[in-house]
């Protein structure tokens, strides 16, 4: 379906130096305040694969994810979905090509209004096909996503949280979209579930020939799903890059820090101190120079003037890691970093 | 029941600090009544670290509360034996029930913002918490507010003590409600998911300090958590919940070396550990959700999400000895405790 597409480009999002900012407060009595929710940030993600996005709350993944999606406009830089910008594209346009599945199927799904319904909005939405076609497209999607005929006769309230989010991906889905944005999809499950719905996410990106964005908080999720990976404090990207990489030879203080707190379930190694400071900053005054600098158990003087940029490090890998990944990772896109000693 | 309290006494010789025995909560709802807790045995000694796990529903925080006495009036508590450190917590007045709670048994809530008066300051709590229970004056209680804020980790303590829950974050708010757990010096902390609202940076610290603290202390706390990483770093013993009951308690090193339910067994198997799923594969999901605890259930609560369920799991199976202070509550336990025992099961069937 897609072929015109991925023949032109081989990157089905490219992000050019995006920032968005909002302006908080500002009063009578009050100075209003700049909040960078995302800064700066580029990312180029292939068609075809997984990049995870992690940090933590308040870092400005779920900002990223509206800003994609056309919920918000960003305050400057470039989204560029299969080599054209979205800036000013038309809304419906762009949502035939990047979808959402979002954390909580619980407020993410209209409590009054049947599964088909939900399911094949977007169908009716941009007129396609007729009733007949629509619904046996519905069908066919419920069918994909694991859930039985009847329910698309239910509404979400007789659902369990598991087959909730299983709508929101049919849901998503239904259109064809390249591009799907997968916020937390799986944080609101429990642990037995959440494997059914990790499942069903990559038998459909092999179906479809999907392209994640998936951002999570968790660890050991991002780990089995994603090809690249990229690492987000404060708005900015930390670090940036495969998954071997980011796993098993981490660059910044911060992506080794948070790898060292994600608990696996081994019994006997305790729980590890990891040395950060207790206070997250306040991200309407960021620290000056690397905003994550008085956390950091490395941390020198420089640190605090200068903001070190988010660039390419030499590959230390050794030879045959780029086979298996498709043209384009291990080449135009190295690890990248930001750090002044990394 | 008499095997039952013979295997529990056997595990603990000298009396335990909470010793729970067929302990039942029933919820009044719309369509009946609600199960919730199904007669679930436990016991924590003193000192101890036990993890309540299991998935929503299971009825782990409906235990908590029923231990704290903290469950609306419509709920209905029933158990065989509820006995903390020799006190009827079944029988026991309110008046004296309230005396125990926050001086001799403490809780910790998931989301401290709701746990704290946002009307207060954090040292007005602290201090309240120690002179609602204790004979001390403002300066006695001042002091040790302020010592405990320091010792959870909290830099410009005498500031804090000033301020209110508000101008605090998620991971400071949780370090206050630890301090303020531990002002009375309890006997017993119940932590109810008290790391999942926060970042895994964070909580590794918090669950650090939470470990720290119960061994300086002496304090036993009952941690309950869904998060089986969790569990595996902080916990002793292990008592893994599903459906209103108990299904598997065991040491931590016993639960995960040797898991002897197929719940448990399936749990450990879906989420992906980082060099045991190959990143990308398909992982292991239990099928099927959990049953309805409005309707009654019979015979194993799990038969119809188990892969090993036979003819004999439409029979309730006992709770069952598979090791020393290891039990399980499925009808095949000792094979699924023994693999190769298991195997050569097969092979004969």
């Amino acid at each position: 379906m897609n072929s015109a597409a991925s023949s032109r480009d081989p990157l089905a999002l490219e992000l050019c130096a995006l920032s968005k900012t909002f302006k908080l407060g500002g009063g009578m009595l009050h100075k209003s305040r700049t909040l960078k929710a995302v800064n700066d940030v580029s990312l180029r993600v292939p068609r075809g694969q997984v990049m995870g996005l992690v940090g933590e709350s308040g870092c400005g993944k779920s900002t990223l994810a509206k800003v994609l999606l056309g919920l918000t406009p960003p305050s400057a830089g470039d989204v560029l979905i299969n080599g054209k910008a979205i800036v000013n594209a038309n809304q419906k346009a762009l949502a035939r090509h990047i979808q959402p599945i979002f954390q909580d199927p619980y407020s993410s799904l209209n409590p009054r209004q049947r599964i088909e319904q939900i399911v094949g909005l977007p169908l009716r939405i941009h007129a396609m096909g007729t009733a007949k076609e629509q619904a046996a497209k519905v069908d066919e999607m419920l069918e994909l996503v694991g859930l039985p005929k009847r329910a698309a006769q239910q509404y979400p309230g007789q659902m369990s949280g598991g087959q909730r989010q299983r709508v929101a991906i049919a849901r998503a889905l239904i259109m064809r979209p390249d591009l799907v944005i997968c916020d937390e999809p799986t944080s609101a499950l429990d642990v037995s579930v959440q494997a059914q719905i990790l499942n069903l996410l990559l038998d459909l990106k092999d179906e479809f020939g999907l392209t994640y964005l998936f951002i999570s908080h968790d660890l050991a999720v991002v780990e089995h799903l994603a090809d690249r990976i990229a690492v987000m404090y404060l708005g900015r990207i930390v670090e940036e890059g495969t998954r071997e990489q980011i796993f098993s030879a981490p660059r910044h203080p911060y992506t080794q820090a948070l790898l060292a707190s994600a608990l696996t379930p081994e019994p006997g190694l305790g729980v590890p101190d990891i040395g950060l400071g207790a206070g997250q900053p306040d991200p309407t005054q960021p620290p000056s120079g690397c905003a994550f600098h008085p956390r950091c158990p490395i941390a020198q003087p420089e640190c605090a003037q200068q903001a070190p940029a988010l660039s390419p490090i030499a590959q230390s890998a050794g030879p045959g890691t780029s086979q298996g990944t498709s043209q384009g990772t291990s080449q135009g896109n190295p690890t990248r970093v930001a750090c002044h000693f990394a | 029941m008499n095997n039952l309290s013979s295997t529990e006494r056997s595990t603990a010789p000298a009396s335990p600090l909470l010793s729970v025995k067929q302990l039942r909560v029933d919820l009044p709802v719309a369509k009946g009544t609600l199960h919730a807790v199904r007669g679930i045995d436990f016991h924590v000694e003193r000192g101890e670290m036990l993890c309540l796990v299991g998935e929503s529903g299971c009825g782990k925080s409906m235990t908590s509360l029923a231990l704290m006495g903290l469950l609306p009036r419509k709920a209905q508590v029933n158990a065989d034996c509820l006995n903390f450190d020799g006190v009827d917590l079944l029988t026991v007045p309110e008046r004296e029930r309230s005396n125990l709670r926050g001086a001799r048994m403490a809780m910790i809530f998931q989301e401290p913002m709701t746990a704290l008066n946002p009307a207060y300051t954090l040292g007005n709590q602290l201090c309240e918490a120690l002179r609602r229970h204790q004979q001390v004056s403002r300066k006695a209680a001042h002091d040790r507010a302020l010592y405990l804020l320091k010792r959870v980790g909290i830099s410009a303590a005498e500031e804090r003590m000033r301020q209110y829950p508000h101008q605090l974050s998620g991971g400071l708010r949780q370090r206050v409600m630890i301090a303020m757990a531990l002002m009375c010096e309890p006997d017993l902390i119940i932590a109810d998911e008290p790391t999942t609202a926060l970042d895994v940076t964070i909580q590794a610290q918090i669950l650090h300090l939470l470990r720290d603290l119960q061994q300086e202390f002496g304090t036993a706390v009952i941690f309950i958590t869904h998060d089986l990483g969790v569990v595996a770093r902080i916990a002793d013993r292990v008592a893994v919940m599903y459906a209103g009951e108990v299904i598997e308690t065991a040491s931590a090193q016993a639960l995960f070396q040797a898991p002897s339910h197929p719940y448990t067994q399936g749990l450990l198997r879906c989420i992906p550990t980082p060099g045991k799923t190959l990143p990308g594969s398909r992982l292991q999901a239990i099928p099927g959700v959990v049953p309805n605890l409005v309707e009654k259930v019979d015979g194993c609560a799990f038969c119809n999400r188990c892969d090993q369920a036979a003819e004999l799991c439409r029979t309730t199976p006992p709770l069952q000895t598979v090791a020393d202070g290891h039990l399980s509550r499925c009808h095949f336990a000792h094979q699924l405790s023994n693999p190769a025992q298991l195997n050569a099961q097969e092979v004969t069937l």
